[in-house]
């Protein structure tokens, strides 16, 4: 069955083209618009995303620090109430079973925002392994969830909200904020590279919450963007994304996660399997479409006669005009400037090994 | 949304433009077609002389999101290749009527499946 957001409605008045994603329907673009035009906004001005498919866990207990130590690869003893880190979620052969963001209420309260088409799988997971004193609660029906992106996007909540309301940091958040009347948690967070906000709350506020905010940002150009512009300002920010990036037979160091992957941590599950497998001989990389073409995922990487990887993402990047890939490949290959082919339908398209991120925001 | 008297459709959503004596056909795609696929970015054109067949892919056309093919509805040789497109491939999206893709020619036959102007606005109802 196809579930449908809060905001359903809302998207498909404003145009919004309806596809399934994670199992719910949510817009690929909006009619009025285009792919493009949300994708510069967001760039540019700043676009308005519905992420309510997101899942939102909560671990609760005495115990839940301990909890959140041994079921993800971050280390998070040291992390201050208000904080927010990103992690991967391993299984026990080092493979990751899910990415997402914590967000720590306090020593006794963690909220896990995961992937929607992951929500059951992550759940059962956090399920079989909790010990001590520590309880999952999955709130993800109850939570409405809205991402504000890009650079005018503080701008446009100072109408809504109180300075001291919005976080002033990013990777922090601040909860039970009034905007304009309604309670929300707020982090400095997002998916696009840009400045930007998540907003979380009850969804019965969700079409208030969506309204108000397209309303306050009018004059600033802020328009509702859709999965397709956030799935190309994800990639252009070099964002990996769970089912194409990352898999339960991808591990964090191939995935070039290192710095989600506390391996001087006592513990955690997959720990011991990434420590025995040592340094990895498959990489994280992008590339620069040189030839003609867009390269997709699950493209052939070859070297002349060689297949030496796989794409494992790609599209036209509307900010640079040029098409663009990320790689899961051979690190003999992964030097940048290293000139390849993608393999797409029989025909080989040149493209060249380069760094990521493909987009980094001046600040 | 137009729909053009003169041209026949497909129910791929292209339009064909026979020349009076039905040898030479004229392909391009459809409005409905170009707002399915949204921004275009890059189509992978033939390469003029070569011959195609009914049901045979001749162009991929890219957008930002999807990839689809362009089946042929005729029989023939490939006389013209738009090559604006190579650089602007976007002008599908901006003017889908006039942004042809191919010109085929020494046409030996046509699909039986063409649909005229009211016939593709039917179908195009039926698929919002």
């Amino acid at each position: 069955m196809e579930l449908k957001t809060p905001l359903y409605e809302q998207h498909v008045q404003l145009g919004g083209k309806m596809v399934s994603f994670g199992g719910y329907l949510l817009p690929v673009t909006y009619k009025p618009t285009s792919l493009i035009i949300e994708h510069e906004a967001v760039r540019n001005e700043a676009g308005l995303f519905d992420v309510s498919h997101m899942g939102s866990i909560f671990l609760e207990g005495k115990d839940a620090l301990e909890n959140v130590q041994n079921l993800l690869s971050n280390d998070f003893s040291t992390m201050e109430v208000g904080q927010v880190k990103y992690t991967l979620m391993c299984n026990e052969a080092g493979g990751i079973v899910d990415d997402f963001i914590v967000y720590k209420y306090n020593d006794e309260k963690f909220m896990l925002v995961v992937n929607a088409a992951n929500r059951e799988k992550d759940a059962n997971w956090i399920k079989q392994h909790l010990t001590g004193d520590c309880l999952m609660n999955d709130q993800s029906d109850a939570i409405a969830i809205l991402a504000l992106q890009g650079p005018l996007s503080e701008k446009i909540l100072k109408k809504l909200m109180k300075e001291e309301d919005i976080p002033a940091k990013f990777y922090t958040f601040l909860e039970n904020r009034s905007l304009d009347g309604v309670s929300v948690d707020i982090s400095q967070t997002g998916y696009t590279g840009e400045l930007g906000f998540e907003i979380y709350f009850k969804n019965e506020d969700a079409t208030t919450v969506w309204n108000k905010l397209l309303e306050a940002g009018k004059e600033e150009g802020l328009i509702p963007c859709g999965l397709g512009a956030r799935d190309t300002l994800r990639l252009e920010a070099g964002l990996p994304l769970y089912g194409n990036e990352l898999t339960d037979e991808i591990t964090p160091l191939e995935a070039k996660l290192k710095f989600a992957t506390k391996l001087k941590k006592d513990h955690f599950i997959g720990k011991d399997a990434l420590v025995e497998k040592g340094e990895p001989t498959r990489t994280r990389i992008g590339a620069k479409v040189t030839g003609k073409g867009i390269v997709r995922e699950h493209a052939p990487i070859f070297s002349g006669e060689e297949e030496v990887g796989i794409s494992t993402s790609g599209s036209h990047s509307p900010t640079l005009g040029y098409p663009i890939a990320s790689l899961l490949i051979d690190k003999a290959y992964a030097e940048p400037g290293t000139q390849l082919e993608a393999e797409v339908r029989g025909r080989r398209i040149p493209i060249e090994v380069v760094k990521l991120p493909f987009y980094k925001r001046e600040k | 949304m137009a729909f053009p008297k003169e041209l026949k459709y497909t129910a791929d959503h292209e339009w064909v433009k026979l020349s009076e004596d039905g040898k030479t056909a004229t392909i391009g795609l459809t409005n409905y077609a170009q707002e399915q696929l949204g921004d275009i970015v890059f189509i992978d054109l033939p390469e003029e002389g070569d011959d195609i067949e009914i049901e045979d892919s001749f162009a991929d056309v890219e957008s930002v999101k999807s990839v689809s093919e362009v089946y042929s509805p005729v029989t023939g040789e490939i006389s013209k290749v738009n090559e604006d497109l190579d650089d602007a491939p976007e002008k599908v999206n901006e003017a889908p009527y006039e942004a042809w893709i191919v010109e085929i020619t020494n046409i030996s036959e046509i699909t039986d499946e063409l649909l005229d102007a009211e016939g593709y606005e039917k179908l195009v109802e039926e698929e919002a």
